[in-house]
């Protein structure tokens, strides 16, 4: 057990170190001096915020001392918790313009993860043991997994929120509103939160649906299944068996699958202005803010890592393997 | 052991050899036929649709705005007057491109890296590997956007390589874990005793006996190849010069296509990349269950 | 007599047509009887053994019977066969290495077994009955993978044989095991049958040395057919099918296995079962054919309890 958890801890670290430096590396790969590049790119007014941001990020960059340093420097700030000030939402810090927006992401993706898992895994399961549900759920599974999130996002935003006029289908909450702790906020809250959570949500469905109905169709396939039927065991006891080890690979699965939901829920988000992480990376791009985007980046990534890391103490749970410490 | 397996193996050395046997079932499955045929189909839209277009460039103005598919718009026009039908087509060619481009990239790396360290094992499998998880766990959308804001993609073949380079670990671990089963079966082990090199035993033993494993492999990175391209695209940072699928959904809900009805302009890149990744994937499981005699339905 | 099987014929369906694994075999077993199975990779032994228990998916019951204690067994109605697994019919399988729910203590595991049958559990003598293969009872409380092949394969035969079957069929049962384990596991065998656990047995193995030191009777098949059935000694010292005299001839000693998947000794090999040709068929192989063994050879006992299909030996 200690084995398998200093393994995962050693692959988290080394996969953040990496991306630390991937997001200190990319900026000196960028053609010409990245500091005039960003300001040159950009319009600021006033001469004041002009100036503050050209000395703070020359000061950040460092790109007159040694490499060594500028590295060590940018870790140095990483670790205060200093992602530099946004361009976009100036003065405001980096960091700031994250945590305001997380909620919201964490919101929606948590809810649509899980549900999405376990709904589709009890579709793929009842799949497996009925004929004509299978050949339902598999073509439906399939197209579901195929579709772009985006594209799905805006077709429930048009015939839900344009044509039926049933949801809000753009931003957290509406505009009329402030954000404050009564029934009718989270209520409109919760309203412009359905729309971006069910297409993050059928998505994926169709994929853990699939990926179950062939797991168990495996499983019911395996030795200790067989071995069962030919002792005349009742196939409600193989298939309690075969479900439960079909689980298994499917919860690595999740693991697995968490970059592809980042990917979804940014999109979602970015169609439905859902003022989250996705909405503030295209705020990002198109201001230029490169602080912010690396900001989210890192965020983002200590994200998946740390939902990995709650995979796998899940799966050590369930999987006796793991526990006795032979996998 | 089953009496069959030694029958039917014996059977295909004396009479006609395995190919007939494959393409058998291959004919006979409905997912991978169906699959296959509208591969095609997208395939011919992407190689001969250019061909039907107006000439010049897909950004052209060429005809009235907002104009709802007619006979002589055959997908409608843009907010702008732009030719629906020749964006779309040369969406679909590139879509084949990054998917072509992209997949082949990470089936490159996806079979250097896997076919060595599931055959030479010891430290250069535990580096490998370690290679592999860490790319594995990094969001790789999270990645490319980071990478392409900085510096900027321009064509659909850059962007294609980028995808490819992050896509690589799912082959990776895939081709190691079979090589890792391959490798200690007898005619590897001749191969080696005659003094065959690394690369000729992976190229020569190894390869060719999970080459049905490969060609799947390929399929799936190749729609998710275009998957990914979509997402980026659709968030701005796609290739700056080209069409693609993904373009057409973001300049579509850039300018609010669907709120103002032009339902034309939104619905046919989503509907072509739904149909082609998800022929993929249908055509994936018929290849699998005429590869794998297990899952063939008796 | 525990087992009567009549012109028994089972066929594999696949692409080219059927495949007449098993093709008219009949033979009986006596109370106490253990038979050792033997032949060559796809010669039908291990179709043998399955019919006898469970046909699978691509298996066709074609023709015969089979008779367990005088009661017809319905070997191709998977749903009324049911009835008789595990109480009157019961198999160590070839893959008791993985024979067991990876996810369940075994314990639970054997529990829920039972209770899913609607038999007793009695934890007593599940316990008295490990102990009786060497096994401490903490094995109930321990998950697949914490035990070793021979630990695995001790209790899948425990598991088996809990509920007293009147036949036993021990699939290729030592395959997976080294030397000792596999002497130890053919006396476990013998024990079974000793202590009145099973009645009779089937021992399917390509391990001709192994059954011999266990078994009453040696049954030998070639290509879907029986080839000679007769006590072990006699197969061993007086074989009368030449091709069991090649079997037997290609053991170098008592003790070595044969694995190979051809004989060494006899040149060329078994007849397609797609379509197998008329008359014996052995034929194209045997240093003894003649003109007569164009037509089919019967089983015929040729002595008290010896039968060869053989124009040479009858």
């Amino acid at each position: 057990m200690r084995r398998y958890f200093g393994r995962k801890l050693l692959l988290y670290g080394l996969t953040f170190f990496v991306a630390v430096t991937i997001n200190w590396m990319i900026p000196r790969f960028m053609p010409g001096d990245p500091v005039s590049t960003m300001l040159a790119r950009r319009t600021v007014n006033d001469p004041a915020a002009y100036e503050q941001m050209r000395v703070y990020y020359s000061d950040l960059f460092g790109l007159d001392k040694p490499i060594w340093e500028q590295y060590l420097n940018f870790w140095g700030s990483l670790l205060q918790g200093d992602f530099g000030i946004s361009v976009w939402a100036f003065p405001t810090p980096v960091g700031s313009v994250i945590l305001s927006a997380l909620p919201y992401t964490l919101a929606l993706v948590i809810p649509a993860v899980l549900l999405s898992w376990v709904v589709g895994n009890w579709f793929g399961a009842f799949a497996a043991r009925r004929k004509l549900l299978d050949s339902a759920v598999l073509p439906v599974g399939y197209l579901l997994t195929a579709m772009p999130y985006m594209w799905l996002a805006a077709l429930l935003a048009w015939v839900l929120g344009v044509v039926t006029g049933w949801f809000p289908f753009a931003g957290g909450y509406s505009f009329s509103r402030t954000p404050e702790l009564t029934w009718p906020f989270i209520q409109d809250l919760i309203m412009h939160w359905v729309l971006p959570f069910l297409s993050l949500f059928l998505v994926a469905l169709g994929g853990w649906a699939i990926g179950m109905r062939n797991m168990i169709i495996y499983e019911l396939d395996s030795d200790y299944s067989n071995y069962l039927g030919a002792l005349g065991a009742p196939n409600r006891l193989i298939r309690r068996y075969a479900f439960r080890n079909a689980m298994l690979p499917q919860i690595t699965g999740l693991a697995l699958q968490l970059g592809v939901i980042v990917a979804g829920a940014v999109v979602t988000e970015i169609v439905f202005a859902y003022p989250g992480l996705g909405l503030t990376i295209l705020r990002a791009i198109q201001n230029l803010d490169f602080f912010l985007l690396q900001g989210v980046f890192l965020f983002i990534v200590v994200g998946v890592l740390i939902a990995n890391f709650v995979i796998d103490v899940v799966y050590l749970l369930v999987d006796p393997r793991t526990r006795i410490g032979v996998a | 052991m089953t009496a069959l397996q030694e029958i039917t193996t014996r059977e295909a050395e004396s009479a006609s050899g395995p190919s007939r046997d494959w393409l058998h079932f291959a004919v006979r499955n409905k997912k991978l036929v169906i699959g296959t045929l509208i591969i095609l189909l997208f395939l011919c839209i992407g190689v001969f649709g250019p061909l039907l277009a107006r000439s010049g460039s897909a950004y052209d103005f060429v005809g009235p705005r907002m104009e709802p598919p007619s006979s002589e718009f055959w997908f409608g026009t843009t907010l702008f007057g732009q030719d629906i039908f020749a964006q779309f087509v040369y969406g679909v060619r590139n879509a084949f491109m990054v998917g072509l481009f992209g997949g082949g990239v990470a089936a490159i790396v996806g079979m250097v890296v896997g076919f060595l360290a599931g055959y030479r094992g010891g430290w250069v499998d535990e580096v490998l590997s370690m290679i592999t998880n860490v790319v594995l766990v990094l969001p790789s959308l999270a990645v490319l956007i980071v990478v392409n804001a900085y510096l900027g993609i321009r064509s659909i073949p850059a962007q294609a390589l980028f995808i490819g380079l992050t896509m690589w670990p799912w082959a990776a671990r895939a081709i190691r874990a079979q090589t890792f089963s391959l490798r200690s079966r007898d005619f590897v082990d001749l191969a080696r005793l005659s003094g065959s090199g690394t690369g000729r035993i992976i190229a020569r033993e190894i390869a060719p006996n999970m080459s049905s494993y490969l060609v799947m492999m390929f399929i799936l990175m190749f729609g998710g190849a275009i998957l990914t391209a979509a997402s980026l695209d659709f968030i701005g940072l796609g290739p700056t010069e080209g069409v693609s699928l993904g373009l057409m959904l973001q300049h579509a809900s850039v300018n609010s296509a669907l709120p103002l009805g032009l339902w034309w302009w939104f619905v046919p890149p989503g509907a072509a990349i739904t149909a082609l990744v998800g022929a993929m994937y249908v055509a994936n499981v018929g290849l699998d269950e005429v590869f794998n005699p297990k899952l063939r339905e008796m | 007599m525990t087992l009567k099987v009549d012109d028994l014929r089972v066929y594999y369906r696949t692409l080219r047509g059927e495949v007449k694994a098993l093709d008219g075999v009949s033979f009986t077993l006596a109370d106490g009887e253990i038979m050792g199975l033997a032949g060559e990779s796809g010669c039908g032994k291990s179709t043998l053994g399955k019919s006898l228990i469970r046909l699978d998916q691509r298996m066709k019951h074609v023709g015969g019977s089979v008779e367990l204690d005088g009661q017809v067994l319905p070997i191709a109605d998977d749903r009324r066969m049911n009835a008789h697994r595990f109480f009157e019919v019961s198999l160590i399988p070839q893959y008791s290495m993985s024979a067991l729910n990876p996810t369940r203590k075994i314990g639970r595991m054997i529990e829920e077994l039972l209770r899913s049958r609607g038999a007793p559990f009695d934890r007593k003598e599940l316990e008295r009955r490990l102990h009786l293969v060497g096994l401490s009872t903490d094995v109930l409380d321990r998950y697949p993978i914490e035990l070793s092949g021979g630990m695995k394969q001790r209790t899948v035969m425990v598991i088996s044989t809990l509920l007293d079957p009147s036949l036993l069929i021990a699939d290729e049962v030592t395959s997976a095991l080294d030397v000792s384990s596999q002497r130890a596991v053919a006396q476990t065998l013998l024990e079974f049958r000793d202590r009145h656990l099973v009645k009779s047995m089937i021992v399917v193995t390509h391990d001709l040395s192994l059954v011999y030191q266990i078994a009453d009777t040696i049954m030998v098949m070639y290509a879907g057919k029986l080839a000679e059935k007769a006590p072990a000694k006699t197969i061993v010292n007086a074989p009368r099918h030449p091709y069991t005299q090649a079997l037997i001839n290609s053991l170098p000693e008592v003790g070595v296995r044969y694995s190979e998947r051809r004989l060494q000794g006899i040149p060329g090999s078994p007849p397609s079962l797609l379509n197998p040709p008329k008359g014996c068929r052995f034929r194209d192989r045997c240093p003894l054919a003649f003109d007569k063994c164009e037509t089919e050879p019967p089983f015929t006992e040729i002595a008290q309890g010896h039968s060869v299909a053989c124009w040479k030996a009858i």
